[in-house]
């Protein structure tokens, strides 16, 4: 599997975000996105999950789902959590597994350290174990193409490091993490992608 | 069908344990109808004349102003994001959404119609009409309104912006409706009204989610 960017422009409101950017990570290896704020992370992120247009540019995913779009075979994990505080831990879970093509609930949120609170209405969740929940989700169903956008915010030390042995296992596996970040999340020997002023 | 039936078991639960669903619409609808009781003061021939009318903008208003918050929250949490990424076609989804809406709101109201109707002092023929119409308006109101909910997906309290931006389309609804309703109480054919009514909430079914799905997906970056 590759995934690679040609040329890649984005322009959010009016206002050209990046431009030029390419790219090619083959499965079983991660990059990393780093570069001060507003340097259009997020952006490059929120392009490859199909969520802003490409002004400019390819995407192409070569030896993925042949009728699937990038956005099909990925799993972002943005700044929000798409949690719904009237429904417990597990509930939300199991929704997304559900939505997404089905997944296990109880091993996910073992791997995330969350069975203890699983009937739990998500609302009395700390920002961090709402993050674990989010990672959960990327646990419980399976997706090749994982779109990270900070992932360790919020988490604290015995999490990051747990998410950095998911991350780890889904790499062996054969997947394709891209991960925007400010700072070392745990993955040595990961591509660094640099954003900013040229 | 698994993930599309998870969505709308999800939102009907959303809808019962979270304020503004299913309580609110059908407390508003008894509030248009008690208030407008009020107002119009004791005469109950002019209130079995206009009753009908009561009970469809009270169902129109109800449907219309608790639609704003299908699509927001989703916003706003950032499920519709990954909605739109999921392999279930984004028009069905919304269209699913809609569903679930009608059940917990639009539905309520289709039943709490005939004991309403005895509040506005309409015969039991034209209580039952009305609500027969209603089963079939209700889910138009809800369609149509889905359109004004992706188009106002962004704005916090879209809801009287929603309601305004679909009346051109609601309108032939209420018209029809109210023809269906009226003819109980003695005017021309019921059946080609309500037949009328049936055609234009099959089209909403299907025009409805395309149009909310296109409208999400212009609203992208």
């Amino acid at each position: 599997m590759r995934l690679s960017g040609e040329n890649l422009t984005c322009v959010r409101g009016g206002r050209e975000v990046f431009a030029g950017l390419s790219f090619s990570l083959a499965g079983g290896e991660a990059l990393l996105v780093t570069g001060r704020n507003g340097a259009g992370k997020s952006s490059l992120l929120r392009l490859m999950a199909g969520l802003v247009r490409l002004a400019e540019g390819k995407l192409t995913l070569d030896g993925g789902a042949a009728e699937a779009s990038i956005a099909e075979q990925s799993h972002y994990l943005g700044h929000q959590d798409a949690l719904k505080p009237a429904l417990t831990v597990a509930e939300n879970l199991a929704f997304w597994a559900d939505y997404l093509g089905g997944g296990d609930v109880a091993p996910a949120l073992d791997a995330v350290d969350l069975a203890a609170l699983a009937d739990l209405p998500a609302a009395y969740l700390s920002a961090g174990q709402r993050r674990r929940l989010s990672i959960a989700r990327l646990v419980a169903v399976k997706r090749p193409i994982w779109l990270l956008d900070e992932p360790t915010s919020a988490l604290d030390a015995a999490s990051q490091s747990r998410l950095a042995a998911l991350m780890r296992a889904h790499l062996a596996g054969g997947g394709i993490i891209i991960a925007a970040t400010h700072g070392p999340i745990g993955l040595e020997g990961a591509r660094e992608l640099q954003m900013g002023p040229a | 069908m698994n993930a599309l039936l998870a969505l709308i078991k999800r939102d009907m639960r959303l809808a019962v344990r979270v304020g503004g669903g299913t309580g609110i619409g059908l407390l508003f609808f008894l509030i248009i109808v008690v208030l407008t009781t009020f107002a119009i003061g004791p005469d109950p021939k002019l209130l079995a004349r206009i009753g009908p009318a009561i009970l469809w903008l009270g169902a129109l208003l109800a449907s219309l102003l608790t639609l704003d918050r299908l699509l927001t929250s989703d916003a706003e949490d950032g499920s519709l994001d990954l909605i739109m990424m999921a392999d279930m076609p984004l028009e069905i989804a919304v269209a699913a959404k809609a569903s679930a809406h009608w059940l917990t709101t639009g539905l309520p109201l289709v039943i709490a119609t005939p004991f309403l109707g005895l509040l506005l002092n309409v015969n039991p023929s034209a209580t039952l009409a009305v609500a027969f119409a209603l089963l079939v308006g209700t889910p138009a109101f809800t369609f149509i309104g889905l359109i004004g909910a992706a188009l106002t997906v962004s704005l916090r309290r879209g809801g009287l912006l929603l309601s305004v931006l679909v009346l051109p389309l609601a309108v032939p609804v209420l018209i029809f409706g109210m023809a269906a309703s009226g003819t109980a109480i003695g005017e021309a054919n019921f059946g080609t009204a309500f037949t009328i009514l049936c055609a234009l909430a099959l089209m909403s079914l299907v025009v409805g989610p395309f149009a909310a799905a296109a409208a999400l997906r212009a609203g992208l970056d």
